[in-house]
């Protein structure tokens, strides 16, 4: 079976792929590690091969890390690598506690394996899954790769002392090589490798004082996958070639809903190179020997559906029936303080806000993509796996195998923002489907064209937030909010566990309740009955939670005369971290210098706290016309301690181009239940011509462990650049993406 | 049908479509994955390729079309441009996921190629046909500069 390793940094390619390894020894390993704490336990039968002088050649194998006899140190990624830099985070960390030099370091995918591999931080919401979501990859690795590394480095030391007779507390480690001074002595990882095999696994070891990091924190460690990405050569599941494979598109329902009642495959079939046209749960599936043939197959395809419960609805018609439940009184309470209405009413100033904020796609640049093999006893996976363990379900219950014989080859995925993390593996599920179908007689990679993609649903959800506030003639803030919009978790697997008394978190987190200390504060949640799917999509709700909140924050500032800065910190005092972060970002931005104004020109700024990490964002923009540039940022991070802080630069940069494309141009819109947008043409996203030619991050110095960095940076955004322009012309921008000619004509 | 194909200096026969799209022989009938799919309609610019040195999306190229032309391709990238870029890209870490760059590489080679010393806003409106949805843009901007004065110091750096 063809399968090109990951190709990293400089040297060769791995010795073994994890899927190679003994499946029953994994069992073993997981069975051990119950805990999710795992220690180095070794793989019975490896590292026994006597070599040179009496050592032993062979790896070091360990569940996180394996070295090779070559002198490489390979990570094993429990978590997906879509650009957010843990295939160089999660080397970092180990690479820190072990001693190793940077150069020396190499990463692969773990396996799909729960408990072993399972996501940490949601293990105490009940959650038992291999996921990677929720900016949790370094976070909830940091313990477990330090000790990983930590008992690598016990077992190379304790192999070198035993092999020199010496004190192991006298061995030294840097850099990569392990040396006794006093007997003169010293040895690579790679020739230790082998006996340090042979070692027992320490029970306990003792991770390093942060004060003595060397790797973790250093300015610019060199990302580990940098090159294969600018030479063509990193392998995406797009990329798998097996032989014999063929390449399957699937045309699917026009209609949210709606399922195929039958179909005539004649014209299709007679395309050339077509080969099978299969219907599964998800629509019906052409098969032809390459991508061109398939689309010209599908092209060919006449299906018929049943679109008796499709959803029909369009968005103008979805966001009126949104205002009117928003002005009902039937509604979740979501977080409630002190008395709302009641100080609303004794308010001396008030302001008043109806925010709108449409679907989005994620549309990564990789559009889904997944290599199914199939076999009577064995199912074979390559995609950007971000829920390895639930998708490794998924492609059992389809095939009819047991999940241990579902093998995930976790590829390095082309974007994803939260696509590819579907509660009911949608891509996946489907080339397990077509695959089945077609009775496994040859591999199958299936790839949604950029249309199946933008179309096809799995959006942030649309959402209306209605707000009043007011201060008090004490300067206290009163805030009533409701919050229309889909649950993302009700519904799934998810809700059992993560939905509590009818809240589901990730449509009403990161309200103003949660960031600011407010006396007297309700907000509340409708969730409209929607046949569009919904998803996750990069920070989630704080994608308009954040903004609503900041916009609506600044409006009172505003009507109460104070500097925007001064205000959010005079109501920030049970946050310290978000002051830290506001305070540092104000302060490198010049915020205490009168603004280099001019016409059109403005300056704002937000704070927000997502997935356990503060930003804050200065922007300053010039508004010319209609058209809103946005000039500089000045971004300030608190994500605990920095493991790469240019990895945590990037994110940052990232995260506000990500957010600034939403603000300025993102906007899915359905008529009669059909998605209006089918590729980038009409569902615009962010380019370089608009991306600010000034971005500087500025990280909160802390000795915190890390959080999350991948998400945090796009909720400030919108609303820092919203309030420079409202700023700079007086126009309140309350519906997103911003139309500042339609926000002069509602403002006039 | 018999289309002959030159990618990367060797030449190919293939029993092909004559209007599948280039990007689609390179990828599916030679296998040269480095270039990539993103959108079809020539709207992203991820499948970048050169045509006897030009920018070209091919993903809207029919291979009828470049017949008897010189298709390079980024696996085989190695003008002193290309190779700049390359060095650039590495060096200031501009991929994050990845995908993308392929094509972003070849649009920042082939505008080095004609421009050696472009601006901001030269960079703005050559790159703009190239989406990151990782917004990479920034680190775009500066590899280029980079990759231009390493250009103009003559010492072009090896990727």
């Amino acid at each position: 079976m063809y399968f090109r390793h990951t190709e990293v940094a400089a040297g060769s390619a791995v010795a073994v792929a994890p899927s190679e390894l003994d499946r029953r020894q994994f069992l073993k390993l997981s069975t051990l590690a119950g805990s999710g704490l795992t220690l180095g336990i070794l793989l019975p039968g490896c590292g026994s091969q006597p070599g040179a002088g009496g050592a032993a050649a062979g790896p070091l194998v360990m569940p996180f890390v394996r070295v090779a006899p070559d002198n490489t140190v390979t990570v094993l990624s429990k978590h997906l690598e879509a650009g957010q830099g843990v295939w160089t985070g999660l080397p970092a960390i180990v690479a820190e506690e072990l001693d190793a030099s940077w150069e020396q370091m190499r990463v692969e995918s773990a396996p799909a394996q729960a408990p072993l591999y399972q996501n940490l931080a949601f293990v105490p919401l009940g959650v038992h899954a291999q996921f990677t979501g929720g900016s949790t990859a370094v976070a909830n690795s940091w313990q477990q790769l330090r000790q990983a590394g930590a008992t690598a480095r016990a077992m190379l030391v304790a192999a070198a002392a035993e092999q020199w007779r010496v004190p192991a507390a006298e061995v030294t480690v840097s850099e990569g090589v392990v040396v006794h001074a006093g007997a003169g002595k010293k040895a690579t990882f790679g020739e230790l490798a082998g006996s340090a095999a042979k070692r027992p696994v320490p029970a306990n070891v003792k991770l390093k004082d942060p004060a003595s990091f060397k790797i973790i924190g250093r300015e610019k460690l060199p990302r580990l996958d940098a090159r294969a990405k600018s030479t063509g050569k990193q392998q995406f599941a797009i990329d798998v070639m097996l032989p014999g494979m063929m390449t399957a598109v699937v045309m699917r329902p026009p209609r949210f809903g709606a399922k195929a009642k039958s179909f005539d495959a004649a014209q299709a079939k007679a395309v050339a190179g077509v080969v099978d046209v299969v219907e599964i749960p998800r629509g019906v599936a052409v098969v032809a020997r390459d991508m061109w043939s398939a689309k010209r197959g599908r092209e060919a395809l006449k299906v018929t559906w049943d679109e008796s419960d499709a959803e029909k609805r369009g968005t103008a018609e979805l966001m009126k029936q949104y205002r009117a439940l928003a002005r009902g009184k039937d509604a979740v309470t979501a977080a409630s303080a002190g008395d709302a209405d009641g100080a609303l009413a004794h308010a001396v100033k008030r302001v008043a806000g109806e925010f709108e904020f449409p679907y989005l796609a994620h549309a990564p640049m990789e559009p889904l993509t997944a290599v199914c093999a199939l076999s009577a006893d064995k199912c074979e996976i390559w995609a950007g796996c971000q829920m390895q363990t639930p998708d490794q379900a998924a492609a059992a219950a389809i095939t009819g195998l047991k999940p241990e014989q579902v093998v995930i080859h976790t590829l390095a995925a082309g974007g994803t923002f939260g696509r590819r993390a579907t509660p009911d593996s949608d891509f996946v599920s489907e080339v397990s489907s077509i695959t089945k179908a077609t009775g496994g007689k040859y591999p199958v990679r299936l790839i949604w064209t950029r249309e199946d993609d933008i179309t096809g649903g799995r959006y942030r959800p649309l959402n209306y937030h209605r707000i009043e506030a007011g201060i008090d003639k004490d300067g206290k803030v009163a805030w009533r909010q409701r919050i229309v919009g889909q649950s993302i978790l009700i519904g799934t697997p998810f809700e059992s566990v993560l939905v509590k008394n009818g809240i589901d978190p990730n449509a009403v987190g990161g309200n103003a309740a949660e960031e600011y200390d407010l006396d007297h504060v309700h907000v509340s949640w409708n969730a409209p009955k929607v046949g569009v799917p919904v998803l996750w999509w990069r920070s989630v709700e704080n994608t308009h939670t954040a903004y609503s909140k900041e916009v609506m924050i600044d409006e009172l500032a505003q009507a109460a005369a104070q500097d925007p800065v001064a205000f959010r910190l005079a109501h920030l005092g049970k946050h310290p971290r978000h002051v830290g972060a506001l305070k540092l970002a104000a302060e490198k931005a010049g915020w205490d210098q009168p603004f280099a104004g001019g016409k059109g020109r403005g300056r704002g700024v937000a704070v927000h706290e997502s997935f356990g990490t503060v930003v804050a964002q200065v922007a300053e923009v010039t508004v010319s016309g209609d058209k809103i540039t946005v000039d500089r940022v000045v971004c300030a991070v608190d994500c605990g301690i920095a493991v790469t802080p240019d990895v945590v630069k990037a994110q940052m940069q990232s995260a506000i181009g990500f957010g600034l494309s939403a603000a300025l141009l993102g906007k899915i819109t359905l008529t009669d239940g059909h998605v209006d947008q089918t590729n980038f043409h009409q569902y615009q996203v962010l380019r370089i011509n608009d991306m600010p030619r000034a971005i500087e991050v500025h990280i909160v110095p802390s000795t915190n462990p890390p959080s999350g960095v991948g998400e945090p940076g796009t909720p400030p955004i919108a609303p820092a650049v919203a309030n420079a322009v409202r700023a700079a012309t007086g126009i309140r921008l309350h519906t997103l993406p911003f139309d500042l000619a339609g926000a002069r004509r509602a403002h006039a | 049908m018999s289309i002959k194909l030159t990618v990367n200096g060797d030449t190919r026969e293939l029993d092909i479509d004559p209007q599948m799209p280039l990007l689609w022989a390179i990828r599916d009938h030679l296998q040269l994955t480095g270039t990539k799919f993103g959108c079809g309609m020539a709207l992203c610019g991820a499948c970048t390729v050169h045509i006897d040195g030009q920018a070209t999306r091919s993903c809207v190229t029919p291979v009828a079309a470049v017949q008897g032309k010189q298709v390079t391709t980024i696996e085989g990238l190695s003008t002193a441009a290309g190779r700049a870029v390359q060095g650039a890209w590495i060096g200031l870490d501009v991929p994050q996921c990845g995908y993308c760059q392929s094509g972003q590489v070849m649009s920042a080679a082939a505008l080095l190629a004609g421009n050696p010393k472009p601006s901001d806003a030269d960079i703005d409106a050559a790159m703009a046909g190239n989406i990151c949805r990782c917004a990479t843009y920034v680190r775009i901007r500066a590899a280029i500069h980079e990759a231009a004065q390493t250009l103009a110091a003559g010492a072009p750096a090896t990727a």
